[in-house]
């Protein structure tokens, strides 16, 4: 079955399978408030989900979390997905998966295999996620998927600690067999929010960064898939997020609330609906947080004339409350916003500050900078 | 970005695959973060990209399947998996 209007399909869906996790990254954009593990959803309604996405045009399906592998349950999520023909993308840390359970996830249709890394060196990755020894087993587990001959992508979320770095972690992903790097630039929602002042780099850095990109990228061609984009408070222009609101993509939450993105549960007084009582199909198409920014008649000036309207799609909602009050606002990042220098200079006033020490979730006391915090 | 040849025994790289979308009613190819539509005689290619077919056969194939000449069709297979292994698609 199809959608009926002209509503295009979406083709991606973000399941977060959960909410908990080992690490306590501070750029983590998860909510401050986590969904708490009696909440979230069982497989068989995942099953059901994943079907109905696909029904509904869905080709791919994030599994993401938290750390989707906290879920006891989560062979039986995949084969869940992979029945439904999804293609299968786990999101992980690569905590509590080991080699028999990855041959399971394999074995269970599993297409790819998404591992995050903190930094490329040890002591600075282990401080960032607040775990000691992390860094050291997510390179054996990155080992153990490429011999196990599951698609590799590294991703790297790159701030004021590690932008400095950008070369050595594709050089990393490269010797470590990966297929595709992601260069991604923390995002401030949620819980990072708390820690953008010591998250946040200089211009210099990301300009640097961007440029060591492109020296190497014609080096790895046809190797490695290299992925990075101007973070949105250097830029001058927005990006499309999620492809346009309700357009491309829909996030699940742990509990079953359907968010048209991660971040949408940031907005007030948006109606979000839950997979618990009503079908994706019937969310993608009459759920008011979906309809609310849906295509461009929402839009006030500039965007409402603007020849870009189509390209961008306004940019991104969550920005525009975050900066300007007000989510149908012109997203700042875009030159022609009034608030575009406010969001450009508070990122280089934040990028100033000698504090970088961290907020964990979940943990008293912001941890020194030397120190590293110990579960 | 450098130029790509097409490899002798075509295969689909590590965790791509070609998938039947019923809604768009198209092959498409699917990978990490990527989904790629193929039109018309791509994905009787790609379906032949097996890594047990060799270039030339697949060629030969598809002269047959269209009834074409192969020197007509071999230029086109190259430059579209060329393309493709620019894009790791294919290896």
């Amino acid at each position: 079955m199809s959608a009926p209007q002209k509503l295009p399909a979406p083709l991606g869906l973000l399941a977060e399978l959960t909410h908990r996790c080992p690490l306590a990254c501070p750029y983590c954009s998860n909510p401050l408030a986590l969904d708490d593990r009696a909440d979230e959803l069982d497989a068989a309604t995942w099953a059901r989900v994943f079907e109905e996405a696909a029904a509904l045009g869905v080709l791919q399906v994030h599994l993401s979390g938290g750390e989707p592998a906290s879920r006891r349950d989560l062979i039986d999520i995949v084969a869940a997905a992979r029945q439904a023909g999804l293609y299968t993308n786990l999101i992980t840390s690569g905590l509590g998966i080991d080699a028999a359970r990855l041959a399971g996830l394999k074995q269970s249709g599993l297409d790819h295999v998404q591992l995050s890394l903190q930094d490329v060196d040890a002591q600075s990755a282990d401080r960032i996620a607040g775990y000691r020894g992390a860094h050291t087993r997510k390179l054996a587990f990155a080992r153990m998927v490429v011999e196990q001959q599951l698609a590799l992508t590294i991703n790297a979320v790159v701030h004021r600690a590690n932008i400095g770095r950008v070369t050595a972690f594709v050089e990393t992903a490269a010797a470590l067999g990966a297929g595709r790097v992601e260069i991604a630039h923390a995002q401030y929602y949620g819980w990072a929010l708390r820690n953008r002042k010591a998250l946040m780099p200089t211009p210099a850095q990301v300009a640097r960064a961007m440029q060591e990109m492109e020296s190497i990228r014609a080096d790895y061609a046809g190797r490695l898939v290299i992925d990075m984009v101007v973070p949105d408070y250097y830029g001058r222009r927005p990006k499309a997020c999620m492809g346009g609101w309700a357009r491309r993509s829909l996030n699940i939450a742990p509990s079953g609330q359907a968010l048209p993105c991660h971040a949408a549960g940031t907005i007030p007084g948006l109606e979000f609906w839950s997979v618990r009582d009503r079908s994706l199909v019937d969310i993608w198409q009459n759920s008011p947080a979906f309809q609310a920014f849906r295509g461009t008649d929402w839009m006030r000036e500039p965007c409402r004339t603007c020849e870009m309207r189509e390209i961008d799609f306004g940019g991104c909602r969550c920005q525009a409350l975050a900066f300007a009050g007000d989510a149908a606002a012109t997203d700042p990042a875009c030159e022609l916003s009034p608030h575009h220098t406010m969001m450009r200079t508070l990122a280089e006033s934040d990028a100033s500050t000698a504090d970088h020490e961290y907020q964990y979730r979940g943990r008293a006391a912001a941890a020194p900078a030397t120190a590293i915090p110990v579960r | 970005m450098p130029e790509m040849a097409a490899p002798d025994r075509p295969r689909l790289a590590p965790g791509v695959r070609l998938h039947f979308d019923r809604t768009r009613d198209a092959w498409v190819l699917l990978g990490p973060e990527r989904v790629v539509e193929t039109e018309g005689p791509a994905s009787d290619i790609l379906r032949r990209c097996d890594g047990t077919r060799t270039l030339a056969q697949i060629v030969d194939e598809l002269a047959v399947l269209y009834t074409a000449d192969r020197s007509e069709i071999e230029g086109d297979v190259r430059d579209m998996l060329a393309e493709l292994v620019g894009k790791r698609m294919v290896v």
